[in-house]
């Protein structure tokens, strides 16, 4: 057989069958796209992020001028706090409910593939719209919830769901959650149906009750779906945008302002584009620590961190 | 200013679907001998791409197609009309002038020329022109388009933005009209409230209601944002007296307005909830429309009420319109915006708008359209009572980036919902406004 080092064998052919060699031609087109798609636009934002550019007017560069005013800017460390009691809250419930819900959907049942379709809808639906939806569930006049309380006799007036800083950021919270329970059941569901039914048996032979099964099999083997849904699911939820802009565009008072909305409200409408990039690089750090922690922190088999497992 | 409820929404969205705007015959007779005669001639070959904002009024809108395509039979400059929102229309024409390529022609909004003023064309002929044939612009007009002694917009229309009040509920609290002045218009919300039927603003984010009645708040107390030299005065005895007036007149608000964008108080307003708030002539226009006589019977507009200034000191939008340098052709585009304002044209445009905008030359100040429904009235004086955002400084960068980040929204928000005492929103405000004006 002809090897690589076969003296018989020309310069060109060797180079045709030199594996590293063609895995590195074979990468030339995604790393391009990377590069021209991602790498760049995010390098741009950060280098903006340094300058005072405005929108239709070059800056200069300032350093970290932005980041120094943003440091003292109260309603920045608003709109931090917001990100994470939003991402933090929202996240562990979606987990939860999602958890619940994929274990449910496991089950056997009549209609099981309809009922799984139908749990997907919230994820269907154009966030903008189910954005709509709720921005009239929660309107300070018209909301069904307070109508429906006052005719229960419930509540004497109409709750103030978005006026009210607390109440906003609860009420937006919810409206995330709604939405994004669906991806984590299904996942976990995918993630459920990948375990070995054998597992189960053998355990209920030996005796072990539903919660020992469910805590010694489901939930170690759930673990890697766990830690890929759940890192979606927290930059999905830290980057949000659209449901709070149309609810609430940040207020009252800035009391639900994301990094997110108010970066925009920054850069495009107020045209202060530098400080809204650095606002929106602000941002990298803490996603960067969510990908690690899930990649660290929950990624414990070694497999999933290259080696082989066991 | 999304003055608008979903059901202009969806009728703009029918409006379009049908979007049949074909100029009659006897038009463009007189186009043709308008062209031939205007002191600028398209040059050769010439076409114009036009950007405008999404009209709320599905007449207005139509009306423009139709002086448009007038336009384009009397020149034969054809023109394209594209319509963006206002969140997008104001980065995209920022950018067009940045890298100079994009429309030809912007119809914007607020002072956006002041914010690259030397990529504008100079515009001082074609305002020059319509001034002396049409009895001279309105100081402010002047103002908002002025940049050193060049015009570098033309200052096309304004839009009001007054209080609407139900006429029962007004009279029921012990009042014929709204009061013109502070100390009444607190005792007239109280009472409302008392009976049952409160007014209220947008305490929101609402970038059109929110910010003209914040500024107003503002202004009414002899406060300002900045002061002749540009520097912040928010922290002020003014201003702190404007927001212990807040406070009092938050109490009299009906529940929610702190939620409140810019659609909510039309919508609370025709449903009989919300008996007084800010607004552009949509509500009524929205009632009349829609066949709702109890309402369109029982409302009316009212100026607002005269401070410790002793003269009228009120926020109004403007819709100016600009001409880029990289344009091609700009005696094209001169053309199309004289055309646009000669009377056979901005009759048509009065008319369609029912109210909505306010002229700025002062010949069209007789405009049926004034007359034809007495309460449309107040809106006539729109160009003689406002002042720009920037009061008492320059326009530009700093006013514009103070008004869009709701600075003046939220001290007045944080005052009137009690998070905050007077004194601190405005020290913080003050904070926050300094930053804008630092550069």
């Amino acid at each position: 057989m002809a090897t690589a080092n076969d003296p018989n064998i020309g310069f060109s052919e060797r180079l045709n069958n030199n594996r590293n060699l063609l895995g590195l031609l074979f990468m030339v087109p995604a790393a391009i796209v990377l590069l021209l798609f991602l790498t760049y636009p995010l390098g741009l934002g950060v280098w903006l992020g340094l300058t005072d550019v405005k929108i239709g007017r070059p800056g200069v560069f300032i350093g970290l001028d932005n980041y120094f005013w943003l440091f003292e800017d109260k309603v920045f460390w608003l709109s931090v706090f917001n990100t994470f009691l939003y991402t933090v809250v929202a996240s562990i419930i979606k987990f939860g409910l999602g958890l619940w819900l994929a274990l449910l959907l496991n089950r056997h049942m009549p209609f099981k593939a309809f009922i799984r379709a139908i749990v997907l809808l919230p994820f269907i639906v154009p966030t903008v719209l189910s954005a709509l939806a709720f921005w009239w569930i929660y309107d300070s006049q018209d909301s069904v919830i307070s109508w429906i309380l006052i005719e229960m006799g419930v509540i004497d007036q109409t709750i103030d769901f978005l006026g009210h800083p607390n109440n906003a950021r609860a009420s937006v919270i919810a409206a995330n959650i709604w939405r994004g329970v669906p991806f984590v059941a299904i996942t976990l569901l995918a993630g459920l149906q990948t375990i070995s039914p054998t597992l189960y048996e053998a355990a209920t032979i030996d005796g072990a009750g539903e919660w020992r099964r469910f805590r010694h099999i489901t939930f170690p083997l759930l673990t890697p779906i766990i830690a890929v849904v759940m890192t979606f699911s927290v930059l999905f939820t830290f980057t949000d945008f659209q449901l709070i802009w149309v609810m609430t565009r940040g207020g009252p008072i800035n009391a639900t302002h994301l990094m997110a909305t108010l970066s925009y409200q920054r850069a495009i409408v107020g045209g202060a584009l530098g400080e809204g990039a650095a606002i929106a690089t602000a941002m990298i750090p803490f996603l960067l620590a969510a990908i690690l922690f899930s990649y660290f922190g929950l990624q414990r088999r070694k497999w999933q961190q290259g080696g082989r497992d066991d | 200013m999304s003055d608008f409820t979903r059901r202009d929404v969806l009728k703009s969205s029918a409006g379009l679907a049908l979007g049949t705007a074909i100029a009659s015959p006897a038009l463009v007779a007189a186009a043709k001998a308008w062209a031939a005669e205007s002191p600028w001639q398209p040059e050769a070959g010439a076409t114009l791409r036009v950007l405008r904002w999404k009209r709320f009024v599905q007449s207005e809108g139509e009306a423009f197609a139709a002086m448009v395509d007038s336009f384009t039979k009397a020149t034969g400059v054809a023109v394209r009309v594209d319509s963006q929102g206002f969140e997008d229309l104001r980065p995209k024409s920022a950018v067009a002038a940045s890298i100079g390529a994009g429309p030809d022609i912007v119809w914007t909004i607020h002072a956006d020329p002041h914010l690259y003023p030397d990529k504008l064309v100079d515009l001082t002929d074609v305002a020059g022109y319509l001034g002396g044939k049409y009895g001279g612009w309105y100081p402010i007009a002047e103002t908002y388009s002025k940049s050193g002694d060049k015009w570098i917009s033309i200052p096309y229309v304004f839009s009001g933005n007054f209080l609407n009040y139900r006429i029962s509920a007004v009279k029921k609290a012990g009042f014929e009209t709204v009061p013109d002045n502070l100390d009444d218009f607190l005792k007239l919300m109280q009472n409302l409230k008392k009976n049952d039927d409160p007014g209220g603003f947008a305490l929101g984010n609402a970038s059109g209601d929110g910010n003209c009645w914040a500024y107003w708040i503002l202004w009414s107390h002899g406060g300002k944002v900045v002061d002749d030299n540009e520097n912040v005065v928010l922290n002020s005895p003014e201003v702190v007296a404007a927001l212990e007036y807040v406070a009092e007149l938050g109490k009299t608000f009906l529940p929610g307005v702190a939620s409140w964008l810019d659609g909510h108080n039309n919508k609370a307003f025709l449903q009989g909830a919300c008996s007084l708030s800010n607004n552009g002539i949509s509500i009524y226009a929205a009632a009349v429309r829609e066949g709702m006589t109890d309402i369109a019977n029982d409302m009316d507009h009212a100026y607002w009420p005269i401070g410790t200034t002793g003269r009228p000191l009120e926020f109004h939008v403007q819709f100016p319109m600009m001409v880029y340098k990289h344009s091609k052709y700009p005696n094209a585009a001169k053309a199309f915006i004289a055309w646009m304002m000669e009377k056979p044209q901005y009759d048509q445009m009065m008319q369609g708008s029912v109210g909505y905008l306010s002229h700025s030359l002062r010949a069209y100040n007789d405009h049926p359209v004034w007359t034809e429904d007495p309460k449309r009235r107040v809106f006539k004086d729109t160009v003689d009572r406002t002042i720009p955002y920037s009061y008492s400084g320059k326009l530009g960068y700093a006013a514009s980036s103070v008004f869009a980040d709701f600075v003046v929204v939220n001290m007045v928000a944080e005052a009137a919902g009690g998070s905050k005492s007077p004194k601190e929103a405005a020290a913080d405000a003050q904070k926050r406004a300094e930053r804008y004006y630092k550069i």
